[in-house]
């Protein structure tokens, strides 16, 4: 599904964040990224839907060179991608209800069908009655879990999610890890970089560690 | 292909709504266009107002001679012979003084002043259309007849009509140019709001690219926009000239009446009027459009 090999990425004028990652994701894993925050976890996540792009090596993403992609096709491979943002990039000048529509009116779906898609993400995050509430108006686990479901909303196969749980109380956090295992029970293929180890070991999945850049262990579920 | 009008559709729909919604500054972008757009449109219809009203004095481009006030018939008769026999001329019409005169008595306010004189201060005449409508012709004759002993006076309309005709063209290029310069300037200003627009819109810009929309899908309201915002300014100067035209006619009317004329200045054809609209429309898109090209490559979401 997601296939990284001698990956390296340098940003202008700086040190290399990324130092020749080679790791590959089977289609339907559940993977948990982890490091201190530097490592390069949240430009490993980058790297996939082509926020940006590596400095030597190749990144193929369902079967695509996501490295050599014309900007032209990059919307095309970020909506069958759900991304869930370290800072959410929520829409506060609409509803909860309308932060959902947003990527739904891309696609060009009929309303209706794009309505019932819309309230279907919020019952799966818990958030069903709360559609005409401003994201501002929502806790932060709630806010969360909003953008989650903005990430799901278009059904994609692969669900991407940087420090989800940053910023959470323990219970929200596992509200919203919660969330995560859930969709991966039902097929989807989940990455979420997290520094937070004592959440992640309860789960038992597969578990990437990222430090200075080079994936130092790789530890099966 | 419904997805895509559907994109249309909605992008349409958000413009309007921003436009509405703006109040304010939408507005006064749409009466900025209006405003500057009605001086060329309204100097058109004044044009072309004065060009048929001076059209309609000097039409058909003629040569008339005027003999001395003590020539007599014999002169008269010999002249017409000679103009007659001359390949140039296409048809001559002798106009004797006393015909002048009741022609003129005829004429709106002068049968008061004909009557006044003690006797008849006009002189034989004769009016030669040529062949050739060549102004270079005309002139040629009318220097020949000048040069004749018993010819007082000649003289060409070939040269007013060109004169007005010159005249003409200088007053519509000089509408054209204002047009022009004008259209620069709206385009600026179309592309500033746009600029505001997208400005105000960053997060929601950032977003869409970010979880998958096109450039042209985040493109499309703010074209529309433009074009919306463009397509009221032409509406706006339409109505600011119709509205100055109606002002300016109450007192034309009151003026050409005087004149024993009903004359008064005619709105733009439906054609001129339609192109108004489509030239505002068109500047709005290509503000919108260098706009959009210039601030959206700039949000590139990190």
């Amino acid at each position: 599904m997601i296939s990284f090999s001698s990956v390296f990425k340098r940003y202008r004028g700086g040190q290399d964040v990324l130092r020749g990652v080679s790791l590959k994701v089977g289609a339907g894993e559940l993977v948990f990224v982890t490091g201190q925050s530097g490592a390069g976890k949240s430009t490993l996540l980058k790297l996939i839907p082509a926020i940006e792009r590596p400095s030597a090596g190749t990144v193929i993403v369902n079967g695509q060179n996501v490295s050599a992609l014309k900007p032209s096709a990059i919307p095309f491979l970020r909506r069958n991608l759900g991304l869930v943002f370290q800072d959410q990039k929520l829409l506060y000048d609409r509803s909860v209800f309308d932060n959902l529509m947003l990527p739904l009116s891309f696609s060009g779906l009929a309303p209706k069908e794009a309505t019932r898609r819309a309230r279907a993400a919020l019952d799966k995050v818990g958030l069903l009655g709360r559609e005409k509430a401003n994201p501002i108006q929502l806790s932060g686990g709630e806010q969360q879990r909003l953008a989650i479901a903005r990430a799901v909303v278009n059904r994609p196969a692969v669900l991407i999610a940087d420090e989800p749980t940053a910023n959470l109380d323990a219970e929200a956090a596992q509200r919203v890890l919660e969330i995560f295992v859930a969709f991966n029970q039902v097929g989807v293929t989940v990455l979420v970089a997290t520094h937070d180890m004592a959440l992640v070991r309860r789960y038992g999945t597969r578990v990437l560690r990222l430090a200075a850049g080079q994936v130092t262990e790789d530890v099966p579920a | 292909m419904r997805a895509w009008l559907r994109h249309h559709r909605m992008a349409l729909r958000a413009a309007l709504g921003k436009l509405a919604g703006q109040k304010a500054g939408g507005m006064i972008s749409a009466l900025v266009i209006g405003v500057a757009l009605s001086l060329p449109a309204g100097g058109y219809a004044l044009l072309e107002g004065l060009v048929s009203l001076a059209g309609g004095v000097a039409l058909e481009p003629q040569v008339s001679v005027f003999l001395k006030a003590d020539a007599s018939k014999a002169d008269a008769d010999k002249l017409a012979a000679r103009l007659k026999a001359d390949p140039r001329v296409g048809g001559v019409r002798f106009v004797p003084r006393e015909e002048a005169l009741k022609e003129l008595q005829g004429e709106d306010g002068l049968s008061d002043v004909v009557a006044a004189l003690d006797r008849n201060p006009l002189p034989d005449a004769f009016v030669i259309r040529t062949r050739d409508a060549n102004p270079q012709v005309q002139n040629a004759l009318a220097q020949e007849l000048r040069g004749l002993p018993s010819v007082s006076h000649v003289q060409a309309d070939a040269l007013w009509a060109q004169r007005l005709a010159s005249l003409a063209r200088l007053g519509r290029l000089a509408v054209l140019l204002l047009a022009a310069l004008l259209a620069f300037g709206l385009v600026a200003v179309t592309f500033n709001t746009i600029r505001l627009q997208i400005l105000t819109q960053r997060d929601e810009i950032e977003v869409s690219k970010l979880i998958g929309a096109t450039d042209a899908y985040i493109r499309r309201p703010f074209l529309y926009l433009g074009l919306l915002q463009g397509l009221a300014g032409g509406v706006l100067a339409l109505g600011i000239v119709w509205g100055g035209l109606g002002l300016l006619n109450s007192e034309v009317r009151v003026l050409a009446q005087t004149y024993g004329s009903s004359f008064e200045f005619g709105f733009l054809a439906r054609g001129d009027a339609l192109a108004v609209m489509l030239f505002a429309a068109g500047l709005g898109w290509l503000g919108a459009s260098l706009s959009v090209r210039r601030y959206l490559l700039e949000i590139q979401p990190k």
